[in-house]
C-alpha cells in the first residue's frame, strides 16, 4: 500500500516553493476501460497508430479553435504563471507550473507544426511525441482543474486550461481517455445525471426531502419532479440531491420558490446541471450533455430556466448554452429562436438562483432572519468557474457581488479571506475540473493547500467556522480535505444553506 | 561611392528580411483571424460591451496589466524594454523619413537615452532567466539566443549613438536608397553592420518565434471577448454545422 496521504505543511512565507522536478511525476489518475471509452465512441485502448492519430487531431484542433492556436505560439517564458497554480504551490512539481504543463504540449506543436521546430528542434525546445511524452501529458494534463487562475496573470491571457482540454481531446482520440470523468460523462447519456441517480430513485429521494422539511419546519415546501407547465426548471447538480452538505442548499432553494410562490420543476431527464463534456475538451459531449437541459425545457414547457450551485455547470451554462443549444437570447436561427420564443425574456436565460434569489431579497419578495445563522462566523469561498468563466446579473463582477450580498442578508458576520485568494484571483479548491476521484487524492490535498491556509487566517483571526460557496465540487473536495488540516468537514457548506436557515416562510 | 560586396549583401538581406517579415507576418495574422473562436472564454470579469473590450486590449498592450497583476519584477523590466523600444523604433523613423517629421525630430533626445532604458529592461529579463529557479527551469536556448539578440542590437546602437558615432547620413542614405529600388552604399563600419546583422534575423524570425506574442495578444480569445453570451447567440461556421445535421 501507498504511505498514509498526508496534508502538506502550511508556507511560512506564502511564496512560491523551490522547484522540485519530478515530485508528482508518478501521480495518474486510473485510465478509463473498454466499455467506458466505447460508450464514448472513443477507442476501448491506445490504438496501433496513435502517434500519428494524435498529431493529426492536433492539427484538427488547431484549425477548430483560435485559443488554442494562439496560446501555442503566444507565449515567452516570462515566468508570469509560474508560481500560479495551486497544484505547483502545493507540490513544488515544475511541470504543474503552467507555462511547463503548456511546454508539454507546446514541445510537441513546435516539432511538428512549426519551422524552426522541424529544423532546429533543441534550440526552441521541441520534441517528437514519443510514449513517455504521450503518458506525461496523461499524467499531467489530468493534474490540471482548469480553474483559469493562471489566465488572469499571462500578459496575453493564455488560458492553461484551453490547452489542457485539448490534450485531453487528443489523448481520448487515440484511445487514452481517464476512468472517472469518462465513466460519468456515461452514467449522464444512460441515465441522465452524473451520480447515476435513475427517475424512480430520484422521485423518492424528493418525495423523502419533502418529509424531512415538513418535520423539521411544519411547512409544505415541494420538490417537484417532471411538471409540465412549471414556470421554473431547475437544473442543479445531482449531488445537491443527496450528498451533504450540498442538499441542504436544494432545501433552501425549495424554500425561496416556496416562500416567493414560483412554481418550479426538476426534470428526470436532465437531473444533472454538471458538464463533464468541457472537462475532456469534446465539444460533442460538452453539446450533447446540454442538449439534455434544452429537451427537457421544451419538454417540460417552461418559461425560465434556472442553475443550482454548481461552478462548471454555471460556466457552461452561462457562457456556453446560447452557443450549444440556444438558451439564452438574441438568436435569430430558427433553431434557438423555438426555445427562446417560449422563454421569458423579462428574466436572465439562463439564470444562477443567486441571481434569482437575490432579485426577491432586493424587491422584498422573500425576508431573510440573519440572526437565524448568528452561530456562524462566515467566509465565502469564489468558485474558480463562476470566478474566472461567468458573471451574474448585468454588471461587471457580479459574480463576486451577488452571492456575497446574499451571504450578508442571511447572515450577521461575514469577513473576507486575504486579498489575493478571492474575487478573480480566488485559488481552486483542489478538486475540479475532472480531478474529484479518490485515485488524484493526494493531488487533491496538495492542491487546496492555498486555499486551506487562507481559510486558517481567518479561522485564527476571525473564528470562521463556515465556508460558503456555490459548486458542487468545491463541497465534495472539502468535505473531503478539511480533516487532512485539521479542520471539521462541516466548515463548509453552501450560499442556500445559510438561506434555508434564515429564509421566513409565511403561509404564501 | 562604390558599391562594395557587403553593400550589395546587405542590400540583398534586407529585402530578403522585409518579405519575409511582412510576408509572415501577414500569414499568421490572416491565420489567426480566420480560424474560428467557437466558444465565449473571456477571462471573467470581463467587459460587458465591445468598448470594454477595447479598452481591456488598451490596458494590456499599453501598460501590461495582467503582468502588473502578476509580478512587478517581470512587469517593471518587460515594461521598461517595451517602452524604451517603442521610442527608439519611432527615433529611428528619422533613418527612413526625409525630411524628418517634426514630432520625430522631437522625441530625438528622449529616444538616444530610451535606448539605455531598453539595455537595462533586457537585462534585468535575462537576470531572471538566472535567478529564479522557475523561470530557469523553463528558459529554452532560444530564449537565451533572443534576449542575446536583443541585448546585441541595443548595445551596438548604443554604442554608435554615444561612443563611436557612425556616419547616419551614409546609414540613412542606404536605406532611402533600398526604399526606392536604387541601392546606395552602405559605410564600412563594423558595428552598423552587426547592428543591421542582428536586426535583420530579427525580421525573419519573427513570424516563426515567440515574437508572434506581438500580434497574438490581438487575437487572445480570453481577453478579446465581451461578457454578453446570455444576450447574444455566438455561433462558428463548424459549431453551427452539427446544428444542421441534426
Amino acid at each position: 500500500m501507498a504511505a498514509e496521504i498526508k496534508a502538506p505543511a502550511y508556507r511560512v512565507f506564502p511564496i512560491a516553493p523551490a522547484v522540485q522536478p519530478g515530485a508528482m511525476a508518478e501521480t495518474k489518475s486510473f485510465v478509463a476501460s473498454d466499455k467506458i471509452q466505447e460508450a464514448l465512441g472513443f477507442p476501448g485502448q491506445l490504438v496501433e497508430d496513435w502517434h500519428d492519430r494524435a498529431i493529426a487531431k492536433m492539427g484538427d484542433l488547431l484549425e477548430k479553435y483560435r485559443s488554442f492556436k494562439v496560446f501555442m505560439d503566444a507565449c515567452v517564458h516570462c515566468g508570469a504563471c509560474s508560481d500560479k497554480c495551486h497544484y505547483f504551490i502545493g507540490s513544488g512539481d515544475p511541470k504543474n507550473m503552467p507555462v511547463a504543463r503548456q511546454d508539454l504540449m507546446r514541445s510537441v506543436y513546435r516539432r511538428h507544426f512549426t519551422l524552426p521546430g522541424k529544423y532546429f528542434p533543441k534550440l526552441v525546445g521541441a520534441r517528437d511525441l514519443t510514449r513517455e511524452v504521450l503518458d506525461e501529458w496523461y499524467s499531467y494534463f489530468y493534474q490540471c482543474s482548469e480553474c483559469r487562475r493562471c489566465s488572469v496573470f499571462c500578459p496575453y491571457g493564455i488560458d492553461t486550461a484551453e490547452i489542457t482540454m485539448a490534450a485531453r481531446e487528443i489523448l481520448d482520440s487515440v484511445g487514452y481517455g481517464q476512468k472517472y470523468s469518462n465513466e460519468i460523462i456515461g452514467k449522464v447519456h444512460k441515465i441522465g445525471n452524473n451520480l447515476g441517480l435513475p427517475g424512480p430513485a430520484l422521485a423518492d429521494t424528493l418525495e423523502g426531502l419533502e418529509e424531512d422539511v415538513k418535520d423539521a419546519c411544519g411547512v409544505d415546501v415541494r420538490f417537484p419532479l417532471d411538471v409540465k407547465g412549471a414556470e421554473v426548471l431547475l437544473v442543479t447538480p445531482s449531488a445537491d440531491f443527496f450528498a451533504e452538505p450540498h442538499i441542504d442548499s436544494l432545501i433552501g432553494y425549495g424554500k425561496v420558490f416556496h416562500a416567493a410562490g414560483i412554481s418550479w420543476t426538476v426534470s428526470s431527464m436532465a437531473s444533472e446541471a454538471g458538464n463533464f463534456g468541457m472537462f475532456i475538451g469534446n465539444y460533442e459531449q460538452l453539446r450533447k450533455i446540454a442538449l439534455r437541459v434544452r429537451e427537457a425545457a421544451l419538454e417540460l414547457g417552461v418559461k425560465r430556466i434556472v442553475v443550482g450551485e454548481c461552478g462548471h455547470a454555471w460556466r457552461v451554462a452561462y457562457s456556453f448554452w446560447n452557443t450549444l443549444t440556444g438558451i439564452g437570447a438574441g438568436a435569430d436561427d430558427p433553431y434557438a429562436i423555438q426555445l427562446q420564443s417560449q422563454l421569458d425574456h423579462s428574466y436572465k436565460q439562463p439564470m444562477h438562483i443567486c441571481e434569482l434569489t437575490w432579485d426577491l431579497i432586493e424587491r422584498k419578495v422573500i425576508t431573510l432572519d440573519p440572526e437565524a445563522n448568528d452561530k456562524y462566523v462566515v467566509t465565502f469561498h469564489d468558485s474558480c468557474n463562476v470566478a474566472r468563466g461567468s458573471n451574474m446579473g448585468d454588471f461587471f463582477g457580479g459574480q463576486f457581488e451577488i452571492p456575497r450580498n446574499i451571504i450578508k442578508a442571511a447572515a450577521n458576520h461575514f469577513v473576507e479571506m486575504a486579498d489575493g485568494t478571492t474575487r478573480e484571483q480566488t485559488f481552486c479548491c483542489g478538486g475540479g475540473g475532472g480531478l474529484l476521484t479518490d485515485d488524484l487524492l493526494d493531488l487533491r490535498i496538495k492542491g487546496s493547500l492555498p486555499r486551506m491556509e487562507a481559510l486558517q487566517q481567518v479561522v485564527d483571526e476571525h473564528k470562521v467556522n463556515f465556508m460558503a460557496c456555490i459548486c458542487a465540487i468545491c463541497k465534495a473536495q472539502f468535505t473531503k480535505v478539511l480533516p487532512y488540516y485539521g479542520f471539521d468537514r462541516r466548515v463548509v457548506g453552501g450560499v442556500h444553506q445559510l438561506v434555508s436557515n434564515a429564509i421566513r416562510l409565511g403561509d404564501k | 561611392m562604390i558599391m562594395t560586396i557587403a553593400s550589395i549583401m546587405f542590400a540583398g538581406l534586407f529585402y530578403l528580411a522585409a518579405v519575409l517579415f511582412a510576408g509572415g507576418l501577414a500569414y499568421r495574422i490572416r491565420d489567426y483571424a480566420r480560424t474560428p473562436a467557437p466558444l465565449k472564454i473571456p477571462t471573467t470579469p470581463a467587459p460587458l460591451t465591445k468598448g470594454g473590450v477595447a479598452l481591456r486590449m488598451a490596458r494590456e498592450v499599453v501598460f501590461f496589466e495582467s503582468l502588473f497583476k502578476s509580478n512587478l519584477w517581470t512587469w517593471g523590466f518587460g515594461w521598461l524594454f517595451h517602452a524604451g523600444l517603442a521610442l527608439v523604433l519611432m527615433r529611428h523613423l528619422r533613418y527612413f523619413i526625409d525630411p524628418v517629421w517634426s514630432w520625430v525630430a522631437f522625441i530625438q533626445p528622449f529616444g538616444k537615452y530610451a535606448g539605455l532604458v531598453m539595455l537595462v529592461g533586457l537585462c534585468g529579463l535575462w537576470a531572471r532567466r538566472f535567478l529564479v529557479d522557475r523561470v530557469r527551469y523553463i528558459s529554452t536556448p532560444s530564449d537565451h539566443l533572443m534576449l542575446a539578440l536583443l541585448i546585441t542590437i541595443a548595445a551596438s546602437g548604443l554604442l554608435m549613438t554615444f561612443v563611436s558615432h557612425t556616419d547616419v547620413i551614409g546609414a540613412k542614405n542606404f536605406f532611402r536608397g533600398l526604399m526606392h529600388f536604387g541601392p546606395q552604399p552602405l559605410p564600412g563600419d563594423v558595428v552598423l553592420m552587426l547592428h543591421l546583422l542582428m536586426v535583420a534575423v530579427l525580421m525573419i524570425i519573427f513570424p516563426v518565434s515567440k515574437l508572434l506574442h506581438a500580434p497574438g495578444v490581438f487575437f487572445s480569445p480570453s481577453r478579446n471577448q465581451a461578457d454578453d453570451s446570455r444576450d447574444k447567440r455566438h455561433l462558428s461556421a463548424w459549431a453551427a454545422q452539427l446544428e444542421a445535421k441534426k
